[in-house]
């Protein structure tokens, strides 16, 4: 986390929320949301889309702990599960008492149930930072999972519990029965989420945290209690699980043991570092894409969730500060007007990069066939082509391009280096780089 | 009579079986500018910690302003009007200049937690934040990450963090360490000036600074206070000029 980079909530220190200036980010969000379901009309599509929107509040909502406080939770999925959990049980209980309750505001009962018990929960945990709240994070994550086998009743065991949003009240005419109809109410709420998450990052709770990441030993000597300054953040992001939840269950209709799990857990984290912790915009850019390989990569092969490990390990290694972070390395460029010098480099390396990549993967699947579908017999085909994996040629040309690939792209590396350096070089003398 | 701004009365702090500090007793009156020297590893950085609820004391008891401030959290001392810095620079390093200010403004302005209101906004934070740059001599380095900073930039910012909240009584850990000359007497022009009508209790190793400034003077040999007393007497102290002291300027 040694970026140079200064992380986007600190860069304008004086553009107060009141300017219109502030709120443009947000208008064009709410444009995109109102655009997308037009551009991509298919079904599966709109599902895709309503599962970002959900995705966006959860990863937001984590990285007030882990990119905004330092608080590295293996149990965030806690709170968007019971937030989950408890709107499908209090929608069923408004449908049984025909109490008149629109679907629309149901999530704040799930950000509500998701912040009871982000503050018992939170009380215990965020008494130490670092390792020690790690730790009871994941003891926590068991403990609630273990309880969804347990207490069958609330969690409804293997099946889950069910509920039906057509039977809440209407708003407008609109019964929320068709997908359209939901995801404009979780765009709705994922715009409001976004505001309200940014918003708290501006008040002197959200600098505090900032600095309590910073130096939580520091801050106690300029009158902050750092358990407080995590415990509210904690709370607060809790609430915001929630209510991902609780959208969530909308979608759905459905809540099951897995929304709890260690599992939801893992990929709300690798979704907030894919995008960048640094960045308060970096965790929708990781949900976005997190959201759309689980989607897809799940049609395509059934050890997505190794390239998805994969995926990790190389932002780990090879970005700390995740998408966010190599878009906003380019700014300085950008803003002396010389990115152009940097892409015809870029354009370059990117045949010898998906040639490497390509291979890699080749050679994981037919790893994978040959291990894991005995059955099936040596015949495969990856991209349309057709292998026999019991001849060497398959197994010689997949390490064959794999190499090819890798020398390639060590080759082109020193010229992107070049480009790059160049670019910088007169974006420092044009004065845009501190 | 009032009480001290700051008593200490038998304070001991054992690590182990190891004793740093061996019964400390030490008045520091209100609005004096008191120095405590000693020889390295007389114990005068522990005892910065246990005064400030950084360490937790082994016997003995801290009053401030007469109250009881003994294991206290730091927190809890600091908003009884104390505020200190550190030997080695304690920041905030990866937010700017300005934010790390603006961090030790916050709290002495009624801001606590607040997660209801823009702090942006907030004018007499943001006024005090840019007096505090300007008095330390970092306005044109506000934007800068404060880990980025020169080391002489990073200790001014230690003071500045020191003093922004404008406590009542302010304890500077070394503040002068590593500076040169014309830093140094930057500093100290500096120091004087923040701590006008204010308490300061000071560790300083620079003798030319310590008679510069102080009032009066604590000498702190392996553990226990030998003498406390005006600069002059100080001089004079043949147990200080023994332990410690040898050359005196002049």
């Amino acid at each position: 986390m040694t970026d140079a980079v200064k992380p986007a909530v600190a860069a304008a220190p004086e553009s107060g929320f009141g300017s219109l200036r502030a709120l443009t980010p947000w208008v064009a969000a709410a444009a995109v949301f109102l655009v997308l379901p037009y551009a991509f009309t298919s079904g599966a599509a709109l599902t895709m889309l309503s599962l970002m929107g959900i995705m966006i509040v959860f990863t937001l909502s984590y990285n007030m702990l882990l990119g905004q406080t330092g608080m590295l939770s293996f149990g965030h999925a806690v709170y968007y599960g019971l937030g989950a959990f408890f709107t499908v049980h209090v929608m069923n209980f408004v449908i049984r008492n025909g109490l008149p309750v629109p679907v629309p505001v149901i999530p704040i009962v799930g950000g509500l149930f998701g912040l009871v018990f982000g503050i018992l929960f939170g009380w215990v945990s965020t008494k130490r930072g670092g390792t020690a709240f790690a730790m009871i994070s994941l003891g926590l994550a068991e403990l609630v999972a273990s309880s969804a086998n347990i207490l069958r009743g609330f969690f409804g065991g293997e099946e889950g519990i069910t509920t039906n949003r057509t039977k809440l009240l209407g708003v407008f005419g609109y019964n929320f029965g068709p997908q359209i109809q939901v995801y404009f109410l979780i765009a709705a709420w994922c715009v409001l989420c976004m505001i309200l998450m940014y918003a708290i990052t501006r008040t002197p709770l959200g600098r505090m945290c900032n600095a309590v990441r910073e130096n939580a030993e520091r801050a106690q000597f300029v009158g902050y209690d750092p358990r407080m300054v995590r415990f509210l953040a904690f709370c607060l992001a809790s609430f915001f699980a929630g209510v991902a939840g609780s959208l969530a269950a909308i979608n759905f209709e459905i809540v099951n043991a897995t929304y709890v799990g260690v599992g939801q857990s893992g990929v709300v984290l690798l979704a907030a570092y894919v995008g960048g912790i640094g960045f308060f915009f970096g965790p929708i850019i990781g949900a976005v894409i997190v959201t759309y390989l689980q989607v897809m990569l799940s049609d395509v092969t059934e050890i997505w969730q190794l390239y998805f490990g994969l995926m990790f390990i190389v932002i780990v290694m090879f970005a700390p500060n995740g998408v966010a972070g190599l878009i906003m390395m380019h700014r300085p460029l950008w803003r002396a007007g010389v990115v152009g010098r940097v892409v015809p480099a870029y354009l370059v390396a990117l045949g010898p990069a998906l040639l490497f990549t390509a291979a890699a993967i080749l050679l994981i699947e037919m790893i994978h066939h040959a291990a894991a579908k005995v059955g099936e017999g040596p015949k495969m085909t990856f991209l349309r082509v057709p292998l026999d994996l019991s001849s060497p040629v398959s197994w010689l040309g997949a390490v064959g391009l794999l190499a090819v690939g890798f020398i390639l792209s060590r080759l082109v590396w020193p010229m992107i280096a070049r480009a790059w350096g160049d670019a910088m070089g007169t974006a420092r003398e044009r004065g845009f780089v501190a | 009579m009032t009480a001290p701004a700051l008593e200490l009365v038998d304070v001991e702090k054992r690590f182990g079986r190891t004793e740093i500090i061996r019964g400390v007793s030490l008045d520091v009156r209100r609005g004096e500018r008191h120095a405590l020297i000693g020889p390295n590893g007389a114990g005068k950085s522990t005892l910065f910690h246990l005064v400030t609820g950084r360490l937790s004391l082994s016997a003995g008891a801290v009053r401030l302003n007469g109250e009881d401030i003994t294991g206290l959290s730091p927190y809890e001392i600091y908003r009884r009007k104390l505020a200190r810095s550190f030997q080695i620079t304690n920041i905030f390093p990866r937010l700017s200049v300005y934010e790390n200010v603006r961090c030790a403004v916050m709290w002495s302005r009624g801001q606590g937690y607040a997660f209801w209101r823009f702090i942006d906004g907030v004018r007499d934070v943001r006024e005090r934040t840019e007096a505090v740059l300007e008095r330390i001599g970092l306005e044109r380095r506000r934007d800068v990450q404060a880990g980025l900073l020169t080391y002489a930039e990073q200790r001014a910012l230690e003071i500045g963090l020191a003093m922004a909240g404008e406590a009542e009584m302010i304890m500077l850990d070394e503040p002068t360490a590593g500076m040169s000359h014309s830093e140094t007497e930057h500093a100290v022009d500096l120091i004087r000036r923040i701590t006008q009508g204010r308490t300061l209790l000071i560790v300083e190793h620079d003798m030319a600074v310590v008679f510069g400034l102080a009032d009066r003077i604590s000498v702190l040999v392996y553990g226990k206070v030998i003498a406390s007393d005006t600069p002059e007497r100080i001089k004079a102290n043949k147990a200080v000029q023994e332990a410690y002291l040898g050359t005196v300027p002049e």
